[in-house]
């Protein structure tokens, strides 16, 4: 590596100069943003400015850094400076989910939500002690390249691309999702046009300049997602905490929090809600338990009430109502049994009594051995999801990627301090903001009278009724607390009313749940085009191909995902939350086997990595499928034939697929021939960081530079 | 040596990671005495492990690069 020293010094310096300004820059925009919304710029042109700024730049970023070149289009040249890598890295991995639904998820879980902080952290240890700085020695592309050389044959290399783009199209998919979300919500765009739109800014920095452009690009969209983090949570600090960074001091809060709690445990009120709520929930399975003779019962009813409202010329809402009922009545007793079964559980869980916010693995069951069972289940389920999640964190290859474009493996290693170093401004912040935001609602909200709520609730409530709907179920004109329901994702979007902001940071808030969401969609884009362009057509199909015909190919496979993306996105697929975790057990299961033995253990050969990962995937896939109750009820299976195995939740299955891929791999690998020399000289060219490679292959190339960037 | 020194302080990483995680999780119903106002349990799961996994990053960053000059296998480093 013939670099001259100081010459990464000096890009380094003027990377920091470019950024700098560029926050500055940021800051006075949302200033005056601020001035404007005070001399009465109206609300969605905030919005829509916010968005419109935004895309453009980033899309300004992609087309300063658009590239021919083969390294800079897919390690952005490998000359990504620790400190700057780890801010791509943060935003690659921060999504859409994290940033608008992960506060929200431990408003309403309390402690077991916990799990997804410590799973989506902790797993950078292991990619920091077992994965990154080897994949950096090494010194390709992308992960199927290192199961190709390290494994040797097509094979190994094939069942990587295939879970590659498996995971990350699932992944890709939810993103896109969150953008429409996002779009529709602040600039009120129907949720077709907000995917198309996001799509443009996808494609406007991925499209010309490959990994290099989504490098800077990301770099500026971490800034950005993590100011409009920290600025309602510092507010809402200053409010009940007395601190900007209630981060370091929420414990005061969580302690007047619990106090609020056996008040309102206690409340007479709070119970009468909650028993309305269980007499409806035990009507809805009386219905269900006297199907189909209900069906007809209630189909009669129906039509018998409207047929009486008109013969005694009631008011014409009335009426109306009682045809509304009658037009979404089920067409069929089938459909009866899944819409008063939703109807059921949405009640059934209303009627549970309060959860205590820090209490772990929570259960409500009055009976005490099974309240004891189910919170022992809830242990096991946590810890095997925070495992899973870690190891679903070292086997994403968006992620691993990142890792190759730093300049040494020194820098490698910084970097995943750095990436966890960002990663922890928002995940710190998370569990301060969901307890901050509870305790108002708590006591802010909860024993008001209806007419004196603060706008925010009308107004969210309007926008969408499954964020934050409140209704007075027992008719005292007073709020009680098992009256609000609210979804996950209003924690976030909220807080910076709650904070009593100015609107401007509502839309700063739109901007960074924007910007998360399309630099992980970038990342991943980008994972399964190169997969399918450098793995799947250089080095499998096309040897011959240029330099230039593979950055080529590479765009055209770019942009033709990204529009399947879209498209599928546009029909809203459901759960789809679901599929994102379930895509870091099956990444978990097909990747971290392999990836960790081809370094650790020299002995591991081609035979034994196509068993273990085919083993690993397969095992997952099968717990997947017949245990997921979305898929039992496709397949026609009942659900008490297939018992959980130790009551492990189907999203958790590489709890037995990791295991099964390291045992399978290991057994066939002793069971066949040991790798050749050409192999073992391999690991010891990825073990040393200064040993040279053994072929001159690639690693030429690699230090192609060309002038300013970013 | 190198390598075996290198395997040596990967595991003893592993083990301080593995043990704080399942340690904290497992044990959480009985570490409930509060520190600063947070359940001790509590506070570990949301911050406390975290920075403890920080600190490991950066302590396998720095010694690795220790480890790396003393045995000479450095890379051509630019700083």
């Amino acid at each position: 590596m013939s670099v001259p020293a100081g010459s990464d010094r000096a890009f380094f310096n003027q990377l920091k100069k470019y950024y700098r300004w560029y926050t500055l820059g940021f800051l006075l925009f949302v200033a005056m943003l601020w001035a404007l919304e005070q001399m009465g710029l109206p609300k969605i042109w905030i919005g829509y400015t916010f968005m419109f700024a935004t895309i453009g730049l980033y899309a300004g970023i992609g087309i300063m850094s658009r590239t021919a070149d083969v390294a800079e289009y897919y390690v952005a040249g490998r000359r990504v400076p620790a400190f700057f890598n780890g801010m791509a890295t943060a935003a690659d991995w921060m999504s859409a989910a994290t940033f608008i639904g992960m506060a929200g998820t431990l408003y309403l879980q309390g402690f077991d939500g916990l799990a997804y902080i410590l799973g989506w952290t902790g797993g950078y240890c292991l990619v920091a002690l077992l994965i990154a700085p080897y994949l950096r020695k090494f010194g390709q592309f992308t992960i199927p390249d290192f199961l190709g050389a390290r494994y040797g044959g097509n094979v190994a290399r094939g069942i990587g691309i295939m879970a590659a783009i498996i995971c990350s199209f699932v992944y890709v998919v939810a993103q896109i999702y969150g953008v429409g979300l996002i779009t529709t919500r602040f600039i009120n765009v129907d949720f077709g046009y907000g995917v198309f739109l996001g799509l443009a800014g996808i494609l406007g920095c991925s499209f010309l300049g490959g990994m290099r452009a989504v490098t800077w690009t990301q770099v500026a969209q971490c800034i950005i997602l993590v100011i409009a983090y920290l600025i309602p949570v510092a507010w809402l600090g200053m409010k009940y905490a007395d601190s900007p960074l209630p981060q370091f001091v929420y414990g005061q809060v969580m302690q007047r929090l619990a106090l609020r709690e056996q008040e309102l445990m206690k409340d007479p009120k709070e119970t009468e809600v909650r028993q309305i709520f269980g007499a409806r929930a035990a009507a809805a399975k009386e219905r269900i338990e006297t199907l189909p003779k209900s069906y007809d019962n209630g189909l009669a009813a129906a039509k018998k009430k409207v047929r009486d409202l008109s013969a005694i010329q009631a008011p014409i809402p009335q009426i109306r109502a009682a045809e509304r009922t009658l037009d979404w009545y089920p067409t069929s007793p089938e459909e009866a049994r899944t819409t008063w079964l939703a109807e059921f559980s949405a009640n059934a869980a209303r009627a549970a009594p309060l959860m205590p916010h820090g209490e772990p693995f929570w259960s409500g069951n009055p009976d005490p051995v099974k309240a004891e069972q189910e919170r022992s289940r809830k242990r096991v389920n946590f810890l095997a999801l925070a495992f899973c999640l870690m190891m679903g964190t070292a086997a994403l290859p968006h992620i691993l990627m990142r890792y190759y474009t730093t300049p040494t493996v020194n820098q490698a290693r910084q970097s995943v301090f750095w990436s966890l170093a960002f990663i922890l401004l928002v995940y710190c912040s998370a569990p301060a903001l969901a307890v901050l935001v509870k305790y108002d609602i708590y006591t802010m909200i909860v024993g008001k009278h209806f007419s004196e709520l603060p706008g925010w609730i009308s107004a969210w409530s309007h926008v969408d009724p499954s964020l934050l709907s409140v209704t007075d179920v027992n008719g005292d004109g007073i709020v009680q607390l098992s009256e609000i329901r609210l979804g996950p994702d209003i924690v976030v979007l909220a807080a910076p009313e709650i904070a009593g902001l100015p609107y401007v940071i509502t839309g700063l808030v739109g901007a960074g749940g924007l910007a998360a969401a399309l630099s992980t969609a970038d990342g991943l884009l980008l994972t399964i085009s190169n997969a399918l362009s450098h793995d799947l057509y250089y080095k499998m199909i096309d040897h011959a191909a240029s330099t230039q015909g593979r950055v080529r190919i590479s765009k055209l496979l770019l942009l033709l995902v990204a529009v399947v993306a879209a498209y599928v996105t546009s029909l809203k697929p459901g759960d789809i939350l679901q599929m994102v975790a379930l895509a870091f057990s099956l990444a978990a299961a097909a990747f971290f086997p392999a990836l960790v033995l081809g370094v650790f253990w020299k002995r591991a050969n081609r035979q034994g990595a196509v068993a273990g990962m085919l083993a690993g995937f397969g095992a997952c896939v099968y717990y997947i499928v017949t245990r997921f109750a979305f898929l039992q009820g496709l397949l026609g299976m009942n659900p008490a034939d297939w018992p959980p195995w130790f009551g492990i939740a189907p999203i958790s299955s590489a709890v037995f697929g990791v295991p099964v891929g390291l045992v399978v791999m290991a057994v066939v690998s002793l069971a066949t021939a040991a790798p050749d020399g050409e192999t073992v000289r391999l690991v010891d060219f990825v073990r040393y960081p200064n040993l040279a490679p053994s072929d001159p292959g690639d690693q030429t190339t690699s230090r192609h530079r060309e002038a300013g960037s970013g | 040596m190198y390598w075996k020194r290198n395997c040596a302080l990967t595991l003893a990483l592993l083990l301080v990671w593995f043990g704080v995680t399942f340690g904290v999780i497992f044990f959480a119903r009985e570490l409930t005495f509060t520190v600063m106002g947070w359940p001790f349990s509590f506070y570990m799961a949301a911050q406390g492990c975290l920075v403890i996994y920080l600190l490991l990053t950066l302590v396998y960053a720095t010694w690795l690069h220790r480890l790396d000059i003393e045995y000479g296998v450095a890379e051509v480093e630019d700083e």
